[in-house]
């Protein structure tokens, strides 16, 4: 689960990791209103959303009165922004921070995450700040340094200043530093987080260290200990159908093809989309509908599937294995009758009392064709999808 | 001859009397498995599926003389009760449950670092040793004794492999699924050693995922160590960057964990890799028959 930047600094805070100080706002009146109590004469306007490269794509701003404030923020509460990684269909801005400019000397680097082959959190930090971390690891490596966590010690103070030195930074900056990377350590185990970054870690002219920018992604597992960061959810940044999906307990991804795919099991589930493309079509979907598929859970998959209005064939493939193949049959006619399923749909069963299931399907009068195999399934829904063009 | 488990294996189950340790212990028993008993806190000196319960793992071993369990304790729990089989001596420690923080299994890998156990999943279907031992959540029916090892990061797609291995008349040595999260207990390297060194074993079909490299890692161990002929197929090839899919440690991060990339090293280390999952079994079967 993602955080906004907003949700993420106030976190930040708790751990005693500085930030600028800022206000939340949700309408113009608030944007000026924010403005106001927190003094000064000029602020940044920053428009919250799950997305990084907000700046290029118009969502921070800086202004230089109160009036100006709520003239940016009535431009950008209500509309999408559409970033280099918000997808292009961008996402809404519905919450703003406004917050006192940073003067910036230097702008770095640091983030911590899980390290799954060494199996420790692992912290980043590059003297390139601002820029994609991604960007800098595949054009200039060696501008990162990386110390790992060993989790019976924790993070330990020669760690920080070996990343404080090699940042250059002078003595008085790198004790300030290693007081950060603990904060930043004890948020990410008290958060359960995947992911921290500060980006950028700014140096202001007088030496001190401010986190300019801060996201946080949380492990979705561990988010039934979080009650109160499960609440900071904001399903407006999420794909609908995979929100839609998450309330059903499905896993559903979207993806830009036009053949609808429902698989029990996620290594399945993706065999198949590869499958899909492999005999020349193209999946809709990453659908899984977990091992316990029952015959409503199939129909509120078929019901995600048909909501995409570019799906025009639907490919069904279960290997049943605890769960009965003639179940799933009975959950697929049940489905196909109630969701009133109008575009083809090619069913493929394999395991457990396969047969009986597909002579069920075959009985029920039902336009559904049945498969003998995975490439037999795959090229019938290849060939219907392509009878019904878009 | 196996891997890790067979007919003499003395299995328990964590999480004995719930409903899933219920419901695939019911399974494992009928399938053969020698199942000597289970924990569950509290309710030591029950009796359940006609063996006994016990409040601790400690317990039990001592009980028992079991060497090998299968865990379905709900997730907030599962560190706990892999981390005490561990103490108690358990040698096969196989966790079937899904959606153990990635943090909790960070500190239990660190924990067992020089532990005499060994940890399969967690968030896998199990380990079986067709005809002999059956721990994990597995339809047992689709299996057959042969001598093709399967390694695989998936459920679904593992009963997909073992389907054809048994179709194309081969069956299987052991299959392990080692699970879907980032951190897990033992992983395709280790489980290549195994087969490597299990006489039993012919040739070894791993089934391998986006996220992580993992399955770089094997090519390279394929590469320098493995005789016996490896097939391999990755799932995830059409799959967005950044997404999770499904699994927890399905998902590509920076670039690094695609699909086209863990086929490219499986290839330049001399695996049979098929780029369709329906070509596993027919693959391997040419394969042994060269």
């Amino acid at each position: 689960m993602n955080l906004h930047e907003y949700q993420s600094k106030r976190l930040f805070e708790r751990h005693g990791i500085p930030v600028p100080r800022g206000l939340v706002a949700n309408t113009p009146e608030q944007a000026a209103q924010a403005a106001v109590g927190l003094g000064g004469g000029r602020w940044v306007v920053k428009a919250q959303v799950h997305a990084g490269g907000r700046g290029k794509a118009g969502g921070v701003v800086l202004v230089d009165s109160p009036e100006r404030a709520a003239t940016e923020a009535a431009r950008l509460l209500g509309s999408r922004l559409y970033t280099r990684q918000s997808g292009p269909d961008g996402l809404p801005v519905e919450t703003l921070l406004i917050e006192e400019p940073t003067a910036i000397a230097r702008e770095l680097y640091l983030g911590a995450l899980v390290d799954r082959e060494a199996r420790q959190v692992v912290f980043m930090a590059s003297a390139a700040g601002g820029m994609d971390i991604e960007e800098v690891a595949s054009v200039s490596p060696e501008r990162i340094l990386v110390t790992r966590v060993h989790p019976a010690v924790g993070l330990q103070p020669f760690q920080c200043r070996r990343i404080g030195f090699g940042l250059g930074l002078d003595p008085k900056q790198v004790k300030s530093l290693q007081g950060l990377m603990e904060g930043l350590y004890r948020l990410f185990l008290d958060c359960d987080a995947s992911l921290v970054e500060v980006n950028p870690l700014v140096v202001t002219p007088t030496g001190e260290l401010v986190a300019l920018d801060a996201k946080i992604n949380i492990d979705d597992n561990a988010l039934y200990r979080h009650p109160e960061l499960t609440a900071l959810r904001d399903a407006s940044q999420e794909d609908p159908r995979e929100a839609e999906a998450r309330a059903h307990e499905l896993n559903y991804i979207s993806l830009d093809g036009n053949i609808g795919c429902m698989v029990n099991g996620a290594g399945l589930a993706m065999a198949t989309m590869d499958l899909v493309q492999l005999h020349g079509g193209a999946p809709a979907n990453f659908l899984d509908v977990g091992g316990g598929a029952t015959a409503e859970r199939v129909a509120e998959a078929f019901k995600l599937i048909l909501s995409d209005p570019k799906v025009t064939a639907v490919l069904v493939n279960i290997f049943g294995g605890i769960v009965r193949c003639d179940l799933i049959a009975e959950g697929i006619i049940q489905a196909v009758r109630e969701v009133h399923v109008a575009v083809p749909v090619v069913v493929r069963l394999e395991g457990t009392n396969a047969a009986r299931g597909l002579d069920m399907l075959a009985a029920s009068g039902l336009a559904v064709a049945t498969a003998a195999n995975l490439g037999e399934a795959a090229d019938k829904v290849v060939a219907a999808a392509a009878a019904r063009p878009v | 001859m196996s891997v890790l488990v067979d007919k003499n294996t003395r299995v328990i189950c964590q999480g004995f009397t719930g409903k899933q340790g219920t419901f695939h212990s019911e399974q494992s028993l009928a399938y053969g498995t020698n199942l000597v008993g289970g924990v569950t806190p509290g309710k030591g000196g029950q009796v359940h599926l006609d063996r006994p319960v016990f409040d601790t793992v400690h317990d039990a071993v001592a009980g028992t003389g079991a060497d090998a369990t299968m865990i379905y304790v709900p997730a907030p729990f599962a560190a706990d009760a892999i981390l005490e089989a561990a103490d108690a001596g358990i040698r096969v420690i196989v966790c079937i449950t899904e959606g153990i923080p990635v943090l909790d299994m960070l500190r239990v890998k660190a924990a067992l670092a020089g532990s005499r156990s060994v940890l399969v999943g967690p968030n896998c279907p199990g380990v079986i040793t067709p005809g002999e031992c059956k721990i994990g959540i597995m339809p047992g029916n689709i299996h057959a004794p042969g001598s093709v090892g399967i390694v695989s990061r998936s459920g679904t797609l593992t009963y997909e492999a073992v389907f054809q291995i048994t179709q194309a008349g081969l069956g299987q040595s052991t299959c392990i699924g080692i699970g879907g999260d980032p951190i897990q207990g033992l992983d395709f390297r280790a489980c290549l050693a195994l087969f490597e060194q299990d006489p039993a074993t012919q040739g070894v079909i791993m089934v391998g995922e986006i996220g992580g490299t993992a399955e770089e890692d094997a090519a390279e161990y394929i590469r320098s160590h493995m005789t016996k002929p490896v097939v391999a197929y990755i799932a995830g090839v059409t799959a967005p960057a950044g997404k999770r899919m499904g699994h927890a440690g399905a998902i590509i991060t920076g670039g690094k964990g695609t699909a086209t990339g863990k086929f490219a090293a499986l290839e330049q280390a001399g695996v049979a890799i098929v780029r369709s999952p329906a070509q596993m079994g027919a693959r391997m079967a040419e394969m042994l028959a060269a």
